[in-house]
Order: C-alpha cells, then structure tokens, then sequence
C-alpha cells in the first residue's frame, strides 16, 4: 500500500528508511497489560514527511517512540520488527540504539519549556549529544548548530544560544528544540505535537521554520498532531490512528479530497460546526472602562468595554498574554479593577469576591480549560454536583439526588456516574460534569475559558453542541474565552478580538469575520491554518509581499 | 505528568479493573496491597502489631505487676525471672511488656496532638496566605531555630514533668514540623482550579481546608505520621534516659535502660533489651513508612 503511495510524492524517491512491521505495544495498568499498539505497519523513505494523526490514546505517540525502538515506562513491545535503514532496532543491544537515537534518529517534544534544562545555557544544551558521541568537536557542532538557528529563522542567530530557556519565547524555544534534535543531522526526525503548546500567531512561524528545514535538509520525519489543518501543511502522507489501529492511510491530497473511511470523514467534519448570528436580548453584562493589574505592578488590561447581550454567546479572541483570563478574573471578583465598573443585570458588581453576596455568586458561573485541574481528584461526581446544588438550591435527600440525576442526564452521562471519581472519566466525561456543576446553580452568565482547547477535535465539538443545545434549553449566556477561530465561528453571537490587554475590535461574528480586517485581526485570522495543503506556503508567500510577514517572522 | 492523557483514554480495561477493585471492599482492596507489599514492608507491619498485642494485653501477659518489687535487686536470668530484676528487685521481663504499653501509646498521643494542630495550622497558611500565613510561618521559624531537645528541657524544668505537660511539650515541637509539611504540600493544592472554583461558588474557609484540600494531602502526611512518630518515641525515651521524661515508678523503656545501665559495666546485656524494643519498632515504623511512601508516590518499579 505504502508503496504505490510514496511515488506520487516528489520526494518519494528516496531509499526505504524505516520499515516497522506488524507493532504491538502493551501498556501496563495496575497489574495487567492491555494493548496499546494492535499490529501496525509504517513505512517510512528517505525525505518524506509522513503525518500521524488521531485523538489523544489513539497510540501516536506510542508509535512515535517506537520508530526510535523505545517504549515508555510502563510500556513493551511485545510483537513485530523496526528496520532502520535495514537494521533491525529491537534486535541490538540497548546500548547500541541509545547510539543511534540523538545522533541517527531525533525526536521533538511536544513541551519544549519541560524538555529544557533550565540551568544551562541553550547552545550548550545543543550540542550536548553530539559531544557525547564524539560526533563534532566542540567548535563544530556549536557552528552547524548557529547554521540551524539561523535557518529556523531564530533572531540573532549568532547569540540566541548564550541565552538561558526562559530567556526566549515559547515558540522560539519550539525552534531551539528543533535545531538540538537536528544538531548531529539525524536521518529520521520524529516531531510530537510540536505546536500544540503555541498561539496560533507563533504556530505558523514554527510550522514554516520545520517545513522548510525539512525539505532544505532533505530529511525524513515522522510528524505527530491531532490537528488535521496542521498535519495538511506538513506532511506528503498522512496515517489516521484510531485505537491502536490504522484507520486510513493516504498522500495528504488524495486523504484531504477524498477521505474513505467513515471515521476519517467524522474528522474530517468537525470543523464544519456553524451556529446562526443572534445578537438580540438586554445585556446582561456590561464592562466599563476596566483596567486591571497583578499585585500593583504591571497593568494587563486596558479600559476594557465590553456588552454581553442575554442568552448570547461573546467569543473573547486573543493570543495567551492578551488578557483575555485576567478579564474572566475580573469579572468573577478574583482581581479586582483598578478603575472601571462591571455592571451585571444592570447593577454594579462589588469588585472583590468577599463581598458578593451568595445569590451573586450563583448568578455567574465559571468552566476551566482544564478539567482535570478543575475537579477535585478525591470526592465523588455525585457529591461535586450535590454539594453545588444544596448549597446554592437548598435541595436535599430525594430532591438533591433526584436533581443529581436531571444534570446527569442533561449531559449526557449514566446515573452510575455519581459514584465514580474523576480519574475514572475521559477528558470530555470530565468537561461536561464541570459544565453540570456551573448549570446546577441556574446561572445566568457562565465564563468558560477555553473550554475545549485541551480536547481532541471529535470530543471537543461534542461538548460545543452541548454547550449550544444546553443554550437554545436554558437561555444561559456564554462569555466564551478562547484562542481557537474554528471554535469561535462555531459557537459565537459576537466577537471581542483582544491584543496586549486592549480590545482591538468588537461587534457581530458576521462583521468581525468579514474584511476589512484591523492589523492585528488580519494576522490572527490568517494565521489559523486550513484544510488546504497549499494553504502554509500561500500565506507566507502572502505575507512576504504584504507588511504582516515582518512580525510573522520575528516572533513575539 | 507527562503522559497524563494516557490513564484517561486507557479505556474499558481500566474502568473494569477500578469497578472491580471498588466492589472487593477497602479492607480486601488494603490485604491485596499487603499481600504485594516487599519483604520489608511485611516485617514492619507484623513487628508493628505484635507491639500493638503486647501492648493491649500486657497484664496477661507479664508475669508479674509493673512496680512490684517480687526479689533481690539485680538478680541474674533465672527461671523465676526470665530476664532477672532492677535496680529495686522488679521483675525485667514484665517492666518491659508494660513499658510496650506505656512509651507507645504515649508516644501515639504525643504525634496525634502534634498532627492535629500541625496540619490544621499548615492548612490555615496554604488557604488564606497573607498575614496569617507570615505571621504562622515566623512563630514556627524561632520555634524551629532553637535546638528543641535544650528548650524541652528548660520547659520541662519550668513547668515540672507530669505527663500532660511532657505530651503537650513535645507536641508543640512537633507541630512545627507537620505544619511546615502540611503548608508545603497544602500550598500545590490550593492553586489548583477547583479551589478557585469551590470559592467562587462561596464555599466557607473550613469546607475548602476540610473537604477541598485536605483530602489530596492525606498521603504525605500519613507517611510523615509514621517518621514522627519515630521521632517522639525517641525523643521521649531521651528525656526519660535523662530523667525528665515518663517518671517513676511506671515502666519505660528510656528510663529503663538509664536505671540499668551499671550492668553493662558486669557484662550483662539485660538493659540493652529496651533499647532493643525501642530500635526495634523504630526501625520496623520505617520500612511501613518507606512502602507507604513508595505507593503513594506513584513510583514504579523498573
């Protein structure tokens, strides 16, 4: 299969570079092993880019590792063979292919900040593996690395090394990481969710500065996301995993145009979820001339007006650093404003949290963008939403359970559901309770900040329905934060589009999402990646004409 | 943290083997653990209730009364006296089975009043910062800066060596340690979200320390209740050995050894014995300790 595919790639030409056939991986819980891995083939030639793709537990990761003949703690490989470059990995000794991976093989972490030893400068950290091996001397390798910052387009290529990691942004840092794992010019270089981490505004400086080192360097690569728009950019074939199996596999155009399998097609449509302009209804919120700042220092918003109109959604867009979480914190009470005023139901809320009165607080309610965090690891889903609802709604015994039970059903969970713990839910399991315990208190204003950014796509527009049907049923409003467009076109009534803590632009989806665009709003729109393979190299193309690509490149 | 995602999507296997763990019960579920626990851990847990017995049925088992005075003074091993007697003619053997029940359970109360406001106090600075937290964290540094065996003592000498006094004393010291624990521990909780969340919804103060926080740090401060423990056994053996700790005539093991020390001096091992018994659980506490903390630490074995 794989074979009759490469060829219609330019770069297809290449000799057979790894060739792992017939995988099985175990992972182990508690006592037993369950498979991770159920027999997968993967072919790889020297050149091409191939692009996993598949929800979080699909195994793409697993597989990842396994290219370099490595599986976690708590992992084995229990069947089948990984020829690199006709070498079978999992036949040599441990300490030979610790030789290899580093110097052969590389691989991009999906954290950059967590890979780093913050401690030592970035060069240092660079060329650490090819000192080790003996590969370059010192001088040398700490050259050919220059020579890669200098291709990924890092600024002040020559000293950016002196620099400690937190000294560089996230998504230079993104590049460093690429240019370590390049350092001893690896034939295969696997790439695990490299921007998953980033704005959208720096993920397409990053996705550009890979893409182009890649081809440039003529190198093969393994690229693993969950983002199907990403992926498109990036590789010349795309695998699509599902449980541990491959689901679909096919060049990038033909996968795009002509997806075969259902569950492929079920991706492929999620981005397909629009919700008809309503920006009608009596504001419930108002914010006034609010500016904010942490512990008296550095102000982070700037007199900010915004209107939320009752039983609407307002979609918050921005970069993280924007300001769009201090806004949430201001209006629930967490940081009080420096000046300004938010009215709600048309009476001014009193600034800090202690004073609200308890019926207030019930009135606006708050999801997170992490469930886990956000629920606590040791009580009960029934208690969580019991305790919301007694407290607040004053049910008890038979009411209270009967009322568990509503919410339960309301989101589309068993009744049995009260008596678990919420490690004992999936990530999407875990964001309706926190949407079941926000809607226990019937509020009117529920904040939800980035709800689904921690999701995988098929999940996360499961819970946007909900959230949509759970309005069209409740009439709440929705303050939704978030740095997703597709979201936004989704869900949202009205748009605010935020910059560096100042409202850039505000007014109706269909107005903001149409041109003309300011700056900043031309750059965030372009920069969210589409279906459309040629789309990465026509914005830059794009850009290089027009003024936007000076900040493109430079990074924040 | 890492592979955080991995456990939620690990899917129907693990739902089973958590549906079926709940069902087998907490005390069939805590016997599996036992049954799995290294060799050490099954040393210290049967060494540990065989105290624990000797404790509770110490008149049965001693065969004679813990003060009474039944031969000679020093009188060697003998089939009469098993271990020989003291200083005053009282039998070894059963000073020490009564000393089992008195250093231990004392020891046990002494670490409760210490976790108690130790862990309340820690938690109290974790969740509402600011002065109270300043101010706690202060008054715990000059305790903590003074060597506290010397500043035992000279309490003790001020307010005299009844056992209130010595159990509320050494408490006190020990508080500083749990409560420097608890904060540590307390503070990564408390910035979590559903804190945030519990006081957005209005939760009072004692609700987000008990029901929020507490709960996820339970763990370290089960595995230091074990460590200090230890530490107050000792401490308390070292002020009776000084004569300032459990006071004449009850049995302890401290004084024990201190009131027999002499013998040494002829060769007899005899009041090496409670020092033994006082090693003994020691280092038994520690191994529990040691797997507990292994467990909960989620370490894996490679």
């Amino acid at each position: 299969m794989s074979d009759a595919t490469t060829q219609q790639t330019d770069k297809g030409a290449g000799s057979m570079l790894l060739e792992m056939r017939g995988i099985k991986i175990e992972g182990q819980s508690e006592d037993t092993w369950f498979p991770i891995i159920k027999g997968m083939d993967l072919t790889l030639r020297r050149g091409e880019v191939l692009g996993l793709i598949g929800e979080s537990g699909a195994g793409k990761s697993t597989m990842g590792l396994a290219a370099m003949g490595f599986a976690r703690d708590g992992c084995r490989i229990t069947a089948g063979t990984i020829k690199f470059d006709g070498v079978d990995l999992l036949a040599m000794p441990e300490s030979e292919r610790r030789k290899l991976r580093g110097v052969r093989i590389a691989y991009v972490a999906q954290s950059a900040a967590a890979s780093f030893n913050p401690a030592h400068r970035l060069i240092d950290q660079c060329i650490e593996t090819a000192m080790f091996y003996g590969v370059a001397s010192a001088a040398e390798a700490r050259q050919s690395t220059i020579d890669l910052f200098r291709r990924l387009h890092l600024p002040d290529p020559e000293n950016i090394g002196e620099r400690y990691p937190h000294q560089v942004s996230g998504g230079q840092l993104q590049r460093v990481m690429t240019a370590m794992a390049m350092a001893c010019s690896p034939d295969l270089i696997v790439f695990d969710e490299p921007t998953t981490a980033l704005d959208v505004t720096t993920q397409i400086e990053v996705l550009a500065s890979i893409k182009e080192v890649v081809r440039e360097l003529h190198k093969a690569a393994i690229y693993i996301t969950h983002d199907l728009a990403v992926v498109a950019q990036m590789a010349d074939r795309i695998m699509v995993l599902r449980y541990g199996e491959v689901v679909e596999e096919a060049p990038t155009r033909q996968m795009l145009s002509d997806p075969r399998q259902p569950y492929t097609k079920s991706l492929w449509a999620v981005r397909s979820l629009r919700k008809d302009e309503d920006t009608s209804g009596d504001t419930v919120l108002a914010i006034r001339n609010v500016d904010a700042a942490y512990g008296g220092g550095v102000r982070v918003l700037h007199d900010i007006n915004i209107k939320v109109p009752r039983g609407r959604t307002v979609a918050v867009v921005g970069e993280s650093g924007s300001g769009k979480s201090t806004l949430a914190r201001v209006i629930t009470g967490l940081l009080p404003p420096e000046n300004g005023t938010v009215e709600f139901n048309g009476q001014a809320l009193p600034p800090a949290l202690a004073q609200r009165p308890k019926e207030l607080l019930r009135k606006v309610q708050m999801i997170y963008q992490m469930p886990d965090p956000a629920l606590n690891p040791k009580r009960r889903i029934g208690d969580m939403l019991g305790r919301s609802v007694s407290y607040h709604m004053g049910l008890s015994g038979k009411d209270r359970s009967r009322r568990v039970s509503e919410l339960l059903e309301m989101i589309e969970l068993d009744d049995s559901y009260r008596e678990r713990l919420p490690m004992e839910l999936s990530g999407g399991q875990k964001q309706r309770v926190c949407i079941a315990r926000a809607l226990a208190v019937e509020p009117d204003l529920v904040i939800c900040d980035e709800v689904t950014s921690a999701l995988d796509q098929i999940v996360a527009e499961e819970i946007l329905k909900l959230l949509l049907r759970l309005q069209k049923d409740l009439g709440v409003t929705y303050l939704y934060i978030t740095h997703d467009i597709a979201t936004v076109k989704a869900i949202a009534d009205e748009i605010v589009v935020m910059h560096q803590g100042k409202v850039v632009e505000s007014g109706p989806k269909s107005q903001i999402l149409s041109p003309p665009h300011p700056p900043y709003t031309e750059l965030l729109l372009s920069s969210v990646p589409e279906m459309d393979p040629d789309w990465l190299d026509n914005v830059l193309a794009e850009r290089a004409r027009g003024g936007a690509g000076a900040t493109a490149v430079d990074g924040s | 943290m890492s592979n955080q995602n991995e456990p939620m999507t690990a899917g129907p296997a693990e739902e089973i083997t958590l549906a079926a763990r709940r069902r087998r019960g907490a005390f069939s579920a805590a016997m599996h653990e036992v049954l799995k626990a290294p060799p050490t851990a099954k040393f210290g847990l049967i060494m540990i209730f065989a105290y624990l017995f000797v404790a509770v049925f110490a008149p049965l088992l001693a065969p004679y009364g813990e003060a009474e005075v039944v031969g000679r003074q020093y009188a060697p091993w003998s089939d009469e006296f098993v271990l020989g007697t003291d200083q005053i003619g009282r039998d070894m053997l059963s000073r020490l089975i009564f000393a089992a029940r008195n250093s231990v359970s004392i020891a046990f109360l002494t670490t409760l009043i210490a976790f108690l406001l130790g862990s309340m106090l820690g938690l109290l600075s974790a969740v509402v910062g600011g002065w109270i937290d300043q101010g706690l964290g202060r008054l715990v540094d000059v305790l903590m800066a003074i060597p506290s065996l010397i500043f035992t003592l000279v309490l003790l000498t001020i307010f005299g060596t009844d056992l209130i006094t010595l159990i509320l004393v050494i408490a006190l010291f020990d508080a500083t340690r749990v409560y420097r624990l608890s904060r540590a521990v307390a503070v990564n909780v408390v910035v979590m979200d559903f804190v945030e969340a519990a006081r957005l919804q209005g939760e009072k103060l004692p609700w987000i320390m008990a029901r929020e926080v507490l709960p996820n740090i339970l763990p370290p401060l089960a595995a230091e209740f074990g460590l200090r423990f230890t530490f107050v056994f000792l401490t308390i053996a070292a002020l009776s050995f000084l004569g300032l700790g459990i006071q004449p005539p009850t049995a302890d093991w401290g004084s024990m050894v201190r009131e027999n020390a002499t013998l040494i001096n002829y060769g007899d091992i005899t009041p090496l014995l409670p020092a033994a018994a006082i090693a003994l659980l020691t280092v038994s506490v520690n191994f529990v300790v040691d797997w507990f903390l292994h467990k909960t630490s989620g370490l894996r074995d490679v």
